[in-house]
């Protein structure tokens, strides 16, 4: 461990840090444009300059230095103060002042730095070079005369996205920034470029003259998009979200967003139930709460009642329904609406017991009927990790691009049950094997993969390789709050009254009882319904949440939902006053203590701990995968339906329409 | 960019070129490129591949050739490579022309040592030849760019004329060379003064004793 003297004081740094984590280490700030901690280091903005001793008499790039023993590095000297200043200089020379009609401005890199470290003006009178714009997409914006080349942003194609689309063209003063021949770039998450680049050079489209930093109130919450659980950020004004931006969470997202997470927002303020209907001879009329709750009484199930959880409801929802038909003497609970009807007895045995992030450190991974890429794109970053550091990847399924190589096998589940020696032999010499096994393959694939457990050792001191990748942000709270039935929802649909909470998904045709929907969204669940009780949207409350992994996650309320909508939980309490089994609790903590009283696992935001003791289950792997659960990334779930971005990322990106011309 | 080259039509040129691929000849050559990196390390045939590809392509269009961007993407398949990679390394390289040459590139240098030596005649020498900087002259001869040092500077002013550079320049010798070439002749390339290489010019004007035998000055230096 290299011992260095930054500024005069001694500190000991790992082995293997750069000059500049030493300096950070040290509580020195060190600006700069170029260096991201999650990307390579490619050391041409020069804006980290420091003084190091030994070395050569002139300044040194601190985020490309190795740190050395015996080191003295000092960030705060006239020759360090001048550089900064030089370099502020130069990268202001072809950089257009036009903060005020920057959407950056406010959360600028250069803005601050120039602020913090530069001259108060420029010696520079020539003309300034202009670029011209380029088109990347739905998604991001571009003015290139704001750029400084750093190259964030062709590295996080490159090396996290693994999409290589954008590059440098051309050379010296002429080096612009583009994607490939200016086509859209065809990733899902694009949008962290707008995050990464230090200027306004790449911002939101989106978003695009809509707010600044300033105006913005900030709610830390959960996205329900997949269920990866991204820790994200929602901006509002007023009464909308105007962005979500993710937060850091190692154990989870790092720093990363898709763009779903980041741009269905704007579907979170169209095609909103605002009022209560009800289904007068056939057709849906706006109605009171009053008179909603009354056509559900006079529904008289008796214990005949059955709740359908929808993928993005939150644990208290789904408890609250529990909880209400208990009371009437019911437990028809499910959540997988599409009829999977996997064995949930073990929750272990359909939970991601990797974690996320120790995916990064497996040596070899089968992945089994996933389009991991579209499934969970963060999990999909971090396999691209464990092929970095030498893992290899094979694949039952369609072949598809995952954005890294592969060795696909076939796509017959029987593989399961004879997997070829490359694979076994791989499995064989892999110390933390890992199987992924996808929606797709859990129906026809479960027990055998199962099996996998054993036969390829993926269990063992410290390392848990059985995984299954859920798609619903509700999924895992919902299995431990018991929504699942032996048969799946077969089971409940023959239910004469049924409470569908946001539940989009199903096939309404085969539920032949009252249909009560509780949403938020005008979709395919309200348009079947007898009686809509409008909801709110993850944005609009307070929740608990379980990603793919079992870890508990809470988020908070960022906005007020619109009209007459109703928080799910209060929802149900006040129903069941009128049903006549009135709800133990009166408040959003009353019931949270219910739900942690009967789940204690959802107490703590941590990751829940389930025992590994996976049923044994019959049946070789059978069935050929014809293609994967998601058909469309961009238009999963009501919100993005709703959202005209995702719609248009939908209709660009993946049916090949050309927005190109009509954009700028 | 006061001089960018203009990309032509992406429709045509997929349509002309989409179905591009190496003649036999340039098959073997293009083996015997790929051939020398080690497995895993194709993209550094890049460059080679991306010089071969021009060749053919001038060579099928009677021209200098230039890379039209499915034989851009060919090469890049060649060496499993992202598109823009080598979409990259070709706008990179100003050898690399993005858009059709004449027969005849003309390359003159404007750097200071040319520049103070006369590239400006042998730019008026092109000009007056009906050269126009960045296009290329209607029967198609001629393509003029103006490029930066290209490493003969002793030999000042100097053009480069496809794979050949002419050095010693002045405004006649310009004219004369445009000429002989457009009238199908060979003009000799390198200096045109009779010197060798970058010899000094009118004769040795040091270690003169040297140039007929070998000269122990040694025992001279006091
Ligand atoms: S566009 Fe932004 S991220 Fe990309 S090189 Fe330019 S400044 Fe950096
Ligand atoms: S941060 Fe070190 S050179 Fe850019
Ligand atoms: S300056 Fe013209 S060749 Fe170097």
């Amino acid at each position: 461990m290299p011992l260095v003297k930054v500024d005069g004081v001694e500190i000991e740094v790992p082995q293997g840090a750069t000059v500049l984590q030493a300096c950070e280490l040290a509580g020195k700030e060190i600006p700069r444009f170029c260096y991201h901690e999650r990307l390579s280091i490619a050391g041409n903005c020069r804006m980290c300059l420091v003084e190091v001793k030994p070395g050569p008499p002139k300044p040194q790039a601190s985020c490309a230095l190795p740190a050395a023993d015996k080191q003295e590095i000092f960030t705060n000297s006239p020759m360090v103060k001048n550089a900064r200043e030089g370099i502020m200089e130069f990268l202001l020379i072809n950089h257009p002042l036009d903060c005020p009609i920057c959407d950056q401005g406010g959360e600028c890199d250069l803005q601050d730095q120039s602020v913090a470290y530069g001259r108060g003006h420029s010696r520079y009178d020539e003309n300034k070079r202009a670029v011209t714009e380029k088109y990347m997409g739905p998604i991001v914006k571009t003015v290139m005369t704001r750029c400084i080349q750093c190259t964030r942003c062709i590295r996080f194609a490159e090396e996290v996205s693994g999409v290589e689309e954008i590059g440098a063209i051309f050379r010296g003063e002429d080096m612009q920034i583009t994607s490939y021949l200016e086509n859209a770039v065809k990733s899902e998450l694009s949008g962290n470029v707008v995050d990464l680049c230090p200027v306004g050079a790449l911002t939101s489209k989106p978003y695009a003259f809509e707010a600044r930093p300033w105006e913005l109130r900030k709610t830390l919450t959960i996205d329900v998009m997949d269920a990866v659980g991204t820790n994200i950020r929602l901006d509002s004004r007023g009464r909308q979200v105007l962005r979500c931006v993710p937060r850091i969470n190692e154990d989870v997202n790092e720093e990363w967003a898709t763009d779903k997470t980041r741009h269905a927002i704007d579907g979170l303020v169209r095609r909103r139930l605002d009022k209560p209907y009800v289904r007068v001879n056939g057709k849906l009329v706006p109605a009171t709460w009053d008179e909603a709750f009354a056509a559900i009484k006079a529904v008289n199930a008796g214990s005949s009642v059955a709740a359908v959880a929808g993928d993005l409801v939150d644990c208290e929802t789904m408890y609250a329904a529990k909880a209400l038909l208990a009371k009437m003497g019911s437990s028809l609970l499910e959540g997988r609406q599409t009829g999977m009807d996997y064995d949930a007895t073990s929750i272990a045995a359909v939970n991601f017991n990797t974690t996320i992030a120790g995916t990064e450190r497996a040596d070899a991974i089968l992945l089994v009927g996933t389009n991991l890429r579209w499934e969970a794109p963060l999990v999909n970053t971090r396999v691209r990790k464990a092929i970095k550091k030498g893992a290899k990847v094979f694949a039952i399924g369609p072949e598809t691009d995952l954005t890294y190589k592969v060795e696909w096998l076939g796509d017959d589940l029987a593989l399961l049950g004879a997997l070829p020696e490359a694979v076994t032999e791989a499995f064989g010499k892999a110390e933390r094997p890992m199987v992924i096994v996808g929606g797709g393959a859990l129906k026809g694939g479960h027990a055998a993969a199962l099996k996998l457990v054993d036969t390829l050792g993926l269990v063992k001191d410290g390392w848990n390789g059985f995984n299954v990748v859920h798609m619903a942000a509700s999924r895992m709270g919902g299995l431990m709050l018991g929504y699942a039935q032996k048969g799946g929802i077969a089971d409940v649909m023959g239910a004469k009254l049924g409470f569908f909470l946001g539940a989009d998904e199903v096939d309404y045709s085969k539920f032949a009882g009252f249909k009560v929907f509780v949403g938020h969204h005008g979709d395919k669940g309200a348009a079947a319904a007898d009686v809509i009780l409008p909801g709110v949207t993850y944005a609009e409350k307070s929740g608990t949440w379980v990603n793919l992994e079992g870890r508990v996650q809470r988020g908070e309320r960022a906005v007020f939902a619109p009209g007459d909508a109703r928080d799910d939980w209060s929802i149900f309490r006040a129903l069941s006053d009128t049903l006549g089994h009135t709800l133990p609790f009166d408040s959003f903590e009353g019931l949270r203590e219910e739900m942690y009283a009967d789940v204690p696992a959802l107490r703590h935001q941590a990751l829940a701990t389930f025992e590994w003791n996976p049923p044994s289950l019959t049946g070789a792997g059978e069935g050929v995968l014809a293609g994967y659960p998601i058909k469309d990334f961009y238009l999963t779930n009501a919100i993005c339906r709703a959202s005209p971005t995702m719609q248009r990322c939908s209709a660009e990106l993946l049916h090949g329409e050309d927005y190109a011309e009509a954009a700028e | 960019m006061a001089e960018a080259p203009k990309i032509p039509d992406e429709a045509e040129t997929r349509a002309r070129w989409g179905s591009f691929a190496w003649t036999d000849e340039n098959q073997v050559k293009a083996n015997e490129i790929l051939g020398r990196y080690p497995k895993g390390r194709e993209q550094s045939a890049s460059i080679p591949l991306l010089d071969l590809a021009q060749r053919q392509v001038g060579a099928e269009t009677q021209t200098q050739g230039w890379l039209p961007v499915p034989v851009i993407e060919f090469v890049a398949r060649q060496i499993s490579v992202p598109y823009m990679r080598v979409y990259e390394v070709v706008t990179f390289y100003t050898m690399f022309n993005l858009a059709p040459v004449g027969r005849f590139h003309v390359q003159v240098c404007g750097t200071t040592p040319c520049m103070l030596r006369g590239s400006d005649d042998v730019l008026a020498a092109c000009k007056n030849r009906g050269l126009v900087k960045g296009g290329t002259t209607p029967d198609g001869m001629f393509t003029l760019t103006e490029v930066e040092c290209l490493g003969t500077c002793a030999n000042a002013p100097m053009v480069q004329i496809n794979d050949d550079n002419f050095e010693d320049l002045d405004y006649d010798k310009t004219t004369e060379i445009l000429e002989a070439l457009a009238n199908g002749g060979h003009p000799t390339p390198g200096p045109q003064f009779g010197r060798r290489a970058s010899c000094p010019e009118g004769g040795p004007t040091s270690l003169k004793a040297m140039v007929d035998a070998n000269h122990d000055y040694r025992g001279e230096w006091a």
